[in-house]
């Protein structure tokens, strides 16, 4: 990898940039995490390593004997990432104090879907982020273990059909509501949390970078939607991912040092949220909520995200 | 191989130390880059005194106090991803819970050095000494190797990572001792000075790593066209480390007069009976070996110390002229014909011409005391099933039935 001084931002920087993921990854057509992982290349500035947990991503891109890594990668198994990337983040420091390991300073980056991260993963990160390893964990969130079939997890919004919480006679999907993880995490009192979202390159990137440049923990809660599993359109996931934000459900905002919270402007612009019903008639796993039986939960479900992004915009001081 | 010389005895040093101490010991004089651990009795001292080396400066690897042993395996495979010397302990729980990630160190083929104080399962809960945790872990593709003392806890220790980081293996390796029994005890021990074992192990030469320089992608998705060939390739790398375990002792026996072998013979030669064990029941059973010798029985031991792998053509060599080979194991199969142990020896004699007749006593489960006594029934009732001519698939013995 190069050394870069800055991050690559801007379009005509970001072509002169090596990839860190390569074409023909075999991820599915619209799939958002690609272009996550993209990003996050952006933002690089030396040498680099990925311990990816177990998920779409990790299996897509590594199918033996191809890899579509071009940066060093490993992958051990599905709730341990944070484990593996603190073993890997001090096996280069001791190694580098002993003159065994070349670089004096490697980013160590962790990556897992939400399964992986608001869930199994989950006693594995606040490890991660206790200890205070020099680590940036992003979590790329579609909403549900699609790598085995669409099943809710901890990051499944409200009213979201899965095949583990189906739209039914008596059910509307999920019914409980999404594991507030950035807070979880917020609540750790590491240096930078961060929440992203691919619609928002510059945002992203920039955000990306902050996250490598702390010291100690940083957690990065990317969006990234999911044609497959959410029933939406290929073409549409930035669309997606810009909505995600305008609705509210993926607010974009920074916590330093889990106290001081900064609305990003993407979200810090918003006049007014847009409603729910633009977001979920764009997939089909939140068809059933249109139903007349549901209106009321849908109601609530709304209710709810004005109330969150009230507290949140309080929060940042606005 | 680097040459070692023998280490002159005025450079031992000789402390009383507990088994697990004497293992903290060998670790703290390892270079170790890495070691990730979790506490878990009877395992614990080794983590608090490797601990307590690295607060004083005494040792310069990083200590990583994670949130599991889950997280304790799962970060040493990460650092050894890296080129890194990596250690961990554990017993009982703590192994059962390292369970996935046994089989992504050896299936990515990293040299983990892996100290045990054997304990029981739950449940019920129960901290003492049997070999549930570790038989448990027989078919994980870790090596392991048994102890019986503190000497020989301290001394296969440091043996383990020069076995570990040979390029013929690459695997990750398992050395145990029983809990409380040898965890608790205090013994004499040897220790060699740090610069004897620093030459000794050399620096670990990673054959690939986790390198930005030279990216590589680790522990990728191989499926239906490629995974059973990394097997396969597991299978030859554990079939490497007999010969690399005799280069290894052998050197270690230039340096320190020591060797203990992958099992170790004890008035087997003439031998009818050869009782047939491991770890602290091997020191019992050749106690009763000397008080049944005075009486002019012809019994032997053979205890062994290498489970996995296991070197059944060394020992059907080693047996094959007794009547009767007596197995004594602190482990259950459930619902199988025999247990773990037994299954081995009775697999390794099979295709002997005249295979001597083979029992199995399950002893000492839970901690349960293995007394002279017991080992002396077990070899009473062979006695009567050889006249016999059969005996049952296995029994256990001292327990209230």
């Amino acid at each position: 990898m190069v050394e870069y001084d800055k991050p690559a931002v801007a379009i005509k920087e970001m072509l002169k940039r090596d990839q860190v993921l390569s074409a023909g990854h075999r991820m599915c057509a619209g799939c958002a995490a690609p272009t996550v992982v993209k990003l996050m290349g952006m933002a690089l500035r030396g040498p680099t390593i990925v311990c990816e947990a177990t998920g779409c991503l990790e299996v897509a891109t590594t199918i033996y004997p191809y890899t579509a890594w071009e940066i060093p990668w490993i992958h051990v198994a599905f709730e341990n990432a944070s484990a593996v990337a603190s073993g890997v983040i001090e096996a280069t420091k001791a190694m580098y104090a002993k003159g065994n390991y070349a670089h004096e300073h490697v980013d160590v980056i962790a990556i897992g879907g939400d399964g992986g991260t608001f869930d199994i993963g989950f006693g594995s990160l606040s490890g991660m982020l206790e200890r205070g390893h020099d680590i940036v964990y992003m979590v790329y969130d579609n909403g549900a273990y699609q790598n085995t079939g669409i099943q809710r997890s901890g990051g499944t919004l409200p009213g979201q059909e899965t095949t583990t919480s189906w739209a039914g006679k008596v059910e509307p999907g999920k019914r409980q509501k999404k594991k507030p993880l950035t807070e979880i995490v917020a609540a750790h009192k590491i240096p930078y949390v961060a929440t992203v979202s691919p619609g928002y390159q510059r945002d992203f990137i920039t955000k990306f970078r902050k996250a490598l440049e702390v010291e100690g923990p940083a957690f990065i809660h990317a969006y990234s939607p999911c044609p497959r599993g959410w029933r939406s359109e290929t073409g549409r996931s930035i669309e997606l991912s810009r909505l995600a934000v305008q609705t509210g459900i993926h607010p974009l905002y920074e916590v330093i040092d889990g106290e001081k919270y900064i609305m990003s402007g993407p979200s810090k612009r918003l006049k007014e949220l847009t409603p729910m019903e633009e977001y979920w008639k764009t997939q089909g796993q939140f068809k059933h909520l249109f139903k007349p039986e549901w209106e009321e939960f849908r109601k609530q479900i709304q209710v709810d995200i004005n109330h969150e992004w009230e507290l949140l915009k309080k929060k940042c001081g606005i | 191989m680097t040459s070692v010389e023998r280490v002159p005895e005025d450079q031992i040093v000789v402390e009383g130390l507990t088994g697990d101490a004497a293992i903290a010991h060998a670790l703290k004089q390892c270079d170790l880059d890495v070691l990730a651990a979790y506490p878990i009795t009877p395992q614990t001292i080794i983590v608090e005194d490797y601990q307590k080396f690295a607060a004083n400066g005494e040792v310069d690897a990083k200590v990583i106090p994670v949130e599991s042993e889950h997280s304790a395996m799962s970060a040493c495979v990460g650092a050894s991803a890296v080129g890194a010397r990596v250690a961990t302990a554990s017993a009982s729980a703590g192994l059962a819970l390292m369970w996935e990630v046994l089989y992504c160190a050896s299936g990515m083929r990293m040299p983990i050095v892996f100290t045990v104080a054997n304990r029981a399962l739950s449940a019920p809960i129960n901290i003492h000494n049997d070999w549930s945790d570790t038989y448990g872990a027989r078919d994980s593709g870790f090596i392991q190797i048994y102890c019986q003392s503190g000497q020989e806890a301290y001394d296969t220790t440091i043996m383990a990572f020069k076995i570990a980081e040979d390029h013929d293996v690459l695997l990750p390796i398992i050395v145990a001792i029983d809990g409380f029994i040898l965890s608790h005890n205090v013994e004499r021990v040897e220790m060699l000075p740090t610069e004897a074992v620093h030459k000794f192990l050399g620096k670990r030469v990673p054959f690939i790593a986790l390198d930005p320089t030279k990216p590589i992608t680790m522990g990728p998705l191989a499926l239906t066209d490629y995974y059973f060939e990394f097997k396969q390739q597991q299978i030859d790398a554990i079939n490497a480390v007999p010969d690399v375990f005799k280069k290894v002792e052998a050197e270690f026996e230039k340096m320190t007069g020591r060797k203990y072998g992958m099992f170790e013979t004890y008035k087997t030669e003439d031998a009818d009976i050869i009782l047939f064990t491991h770890s602290s029941p091997g020191g019992t059973a050749k106690a009763v070996v000397d008080a049944l010798r005075e009486q002019g029985e012809k019994v032997g031991v053979l205890r062994l110390r290498m489970f996995r792998p296991f070197p059944a053509k060394e020992i059907a060599e080693a047996v094959k002229h007794a009547k009767a080979v007596v197995v004594f194991e602190k482990c259950l199969s459930f619902g199988a014909p025999a247990n773990p142990l037994a299954m081995e020896v009775r697999t390794a004699l099979y295709d002997l011409e005249k295979r001597p007749m083979v029992t199995d006593f399950v002893i000492g489960l839970g901690g349960r005391d293995v007394p002279p006594t017991t080992i002396v029934e077990g070899y009473e009732k062979t006695k009567e099933y050889l006249k016999k001519g059969k005996a049952p698939f296995f029994e256990t013995l001292g327990v209230r039935k």
